[in-house]
């Protein structure tokens, strides 16, 4: 197929099993949302191939470099793993006449118009365009955090659509300010938004503007990538969506928000040098982690100790940015797609958790590898990937951001960094040992739980998928290896 | 029309977009919130009209058609759609009184002034000299998102803050390109879309839309 192509099917293939969603029976539904989910990383995949060997393929207002095609491999093999467990999920749902097919009919045509809309996100070419789809993609999620409509969901949601879009806005005014400096350095029309065109015309750029534009900007993406002190909504609305689309959210939807960051920094940095976005990204990373291990510690709410753990690695990731070594970036693509991976495992875990005892408590889930060892297994090795430990390949990604981080003399940022991460990995890891091995809650809800499904065999098979990719990645990249280092090309890592 | 005329039509224009987000710091009534919220969305369109003239071109004037439909028309009928849903939210309390909060509102205005330096020192035409305008218009907003305790006055405050950055966008470039300043309208129309129904379900959920009553998830 030509490359060109291959450039919109991320997007029609989504928009196509929307299209199925709306028309046919929810489980041939539910299966073309895992097959688009597919044909978005086979995209990805098949550009890799031709960018990695040649230069970048554009068409339109499209346009993929190798960081595009490692995005849109994320996208894809996150959205699988939640797509198949989706299938799952609304299986359970319909079994026990919690959801009526209306409102899965409305879940799966949100759930792909979210996947399109983040592959636009990481295909748009056009600065301008990015901000839209980003946009986008909080409108089309504003239902699914509201799902339940519930008191708690319906506030998560206010929460979420509130705080995203005057964050979001936040980012568009820079948006205004960098497509103003480019108008007065001589461009017109769409080009001036033009990453292509600002990356390569970055001289005429004004910095004192630039520096606005790069501050507004990392303010805004940073609020929906979850970055402190942005964060409050982002707790709230993992919690509360449905469990496959908290694992998009978590594992995809913040990395395309900080691939925004990115794209931004490489050109902020060709204007002003990269102290000004190392010192501001130093900063988020350094808070999100300290949110992050404070509230991880107390924590009695096990999607919410997940949230929490989003955040600790976005903080990990923006450490990296921060540091923009060529082993630090290709570490932080590293870590996205890993984190990814793990954490969607985690939350569709987490969902049919929740399935089959009715409670979010940490103590009412205690003691699952007895009742349940299948869940159990999946669950706690998804909270093994996330803790860094070998062989998944966040430790491998966990080091070289902390090796890249010395090597560049941030020492005290890395010291500082590391002991966050270490007294989060002690939460994080006394929480999964109660949930997994601690006795089980000796004084039992006064309301007995929603009518209890038993988890089948075949909804582990996701989990188990993904717990398999993100282990091969932890011992070989592969194919990836030569596209990892294009991408760091791209993103200006030196 | 000549350039001075020109000139002073958008200075008045953008004294009226400023004066409409005071004035929604000001009032408590909800209906005359959107009324103001009205007016702002017409002095905006004003702006675009009064840049689409000086340019001449179809696409700025297309644009500038467009932005009047969209915030003099479309969302204000929609933020009263809201308000005759849930009835008995007819005014807002603040957090804080009124007389702090126009304080505010004039050190949120130097501020304004003193952030947009850079990009007034870029273009010094008479029309990016009042892009702050924009920026006070946007700290207003945020200004009102964070102390009202209605949704719908923190629709509005959402509201307030893309009108401001619509009018820096204005004032400074001449609009952004027609392809993303369609894509910014379908989003903000669809997100205030999604916020009425959601307002509908908050009163449905805690039989008002008072924030404070949003308490239930906390760590």
């Amino acid at each position: 197929m030509s490359p060109t192509l291959t450039l919109y099917l991320p997007l029609v293939a989504p928009f196509a099993a929307a299209g199925a969603a709306a028309l046919l029976d929810r489980r041939v539904a539910a299966w073309a949302g895992v097959a688009a989910a597919a044909t978005i990383l086979a995209a990805g995949g098949a550009l890799a191939a031709t960018v990695t060997r040649g230069p970048a393929v554009a068409w339109g207002l499209l346009r993929a470099d190798a960081l595009t095609a490692f995005m849109l491999i994320v996208i894809g093999a996150v959205a699988t793993v939640a797509c198949w467990a989706s299938v799952h999920h609304l299986a359970d749902e319909a079994a026990t006449g919690t959801d009526s097919p209306a409102a899965a009919r409305r879940y799966l045509i949100l759930v792909q118009l979210f996947l399109a809309a983040m592959s636009l996100a990481v295909l748009a070419d056009n600065l301008g365009l990015l901000w839209v789809a980003v946009e986008a993609t909080t409108i089309v999620t504003a239902f699914l955090v509201g799902h339940r409509r519930t008191r708690a969901s319906v506030e998560a949601a206010w929460k979420y659509v509130v705080l995203c879009s005057v964050g979001i806005g936040i980012a568009f005014l820079g948006t205004v300010c960098i497509y103003a400096t480019a108008v007065a350095a001589g461009a017109h029309g769409t080009t001036a938004l033009n990453w292509t065109h600002l990356a390569t015309h970055a001289a005429g750029l004004d910095p004192d503007l630039t520096r606005l534009a790069a501050g507004l900007i990392l303010l805004g993406f940073g609020t929906k990538a979850g970055l402190a002190p942005m964060h409050a909504w982002l707790p709230d609305a993992h919690s509360q969506a449905p469990a496959p689309v908290s694992a998009l959210m978590s594992g995809v939807l913040l990395s395309v928000a900080f691939y925004a960051i990115l794209r931004y920094k490489t050109i902020t940095d060709a204007v002003l040098g990269p102290t000004y976005t190392r010192t501001l990204l130093l900063v988020a990373a350094l808070a999100s982690l300290t949110v992050a291990a404070a509230l991880l510690i107390a924590q009695r709410d096990y999607k919410r100790m997940l949230a929490y753990s989003s955040i600790e690695h976005m903080g990990l990731v923006a450490l990296g940015a921060a540091t923009g070594s060529r082993l630090a970036i290709t570490a932080v693509l590293l870590h996205i797609l890993g984190h990814g991976l793990g954490k969607a495992v985690a939350f569709c875990g987490a969902g049919q958790l929740l399935a089959t005892t009715g409670s979010t408590r940490i103590t009412a889930v205690r003691g699952l590898a007895g009742r349940h060892p299948a869940l159990a297994g999946g669950f706690g090795l998804a909270l093994l990937a996330l803790l860094g430990l070998p062989p998944f390949s966040l430790f491998a990604s966990e080091l070289g951001i902390a090796r890249a981080g010395l090597a560049a003399g941030h020492g005290w940022a890395i010291a500082a960094a590391f002991t966050l991460v270490l007294v989060a990995f002690a939460a994080l890891a006394r929480h999964g040992a109660g949930i997994l091995l601690g006795p089980p809650d000796p004084t039992p809800a006064t309301d007995p739980p929603t009518p209890a499904s038993r988890p089948r065999t075949a909804s582990i098979a996701p989990l188990a998928l993904g717990l398999a990719a993100a282990a091969t990645l932890g011992v070989t990249l592969g194919p990836l290896q030569d596209l990892l280092h294009a991408a760091t090309t791209v993103v200006g890592g030196r | 029309m000549t350039g001075t005329v020109n000139t002073q039509l958008l200075n008045l224009a953008c004294g009226l977009f400023l004066l409409t987000a005071v004035g929604v710091l000001w009032r408590r009534e909800l209906s005359a919130l959107i009324g103001l919220f009205t007016v702002q969305g017409l002095a905006l369109t004003g702006i675009a009209v009064l840049l689409a003239a000086d340019t001449g071109s179809g696409e700025a004037a297309a644009v500038a058609a467009g932005v009047g439909i969209l915030k003099a028309g479309l969302l204000p009928w929609l933020l009263r759609r809201v308000l005759h849903r849930v009835p008995e939210a007819r005014e807002t309390a603040s957090l804080v009184n009124v007389s702090a909060s126009l304080l505010a509102a004039a050190a949120l205005t130097l501020l304004a002034y003193a952030a947009a330096r850079p990009l007034v020192a870029l273009a010094p035409s008479p029309t990016a000299r009042a892009a702050p305008v924009g920026i006070a218009v946007l700290l207003i907003g945020f200004f009102l998102a964070a102390t009202r305790r209605r949704a719908i006055s923190q629709i509005i405050g959402v509201l307030l803050i893309d009108n401001g950055i619509a009018a820096v966008a204005f004032l400074a470039t001449g609009g952004v390109p027609l392809v993303v300043e369609l894509g910014v309208s379908a989003d903000l129309l669809l997100a205030v879309l999604v916020l009425q129904v959601l307002t509908t379900r908050l009163q449905a959920a805690f039989g008002d839309t008072d924030l404070d009553e949003l308490r239930e998830l906390h760590d």
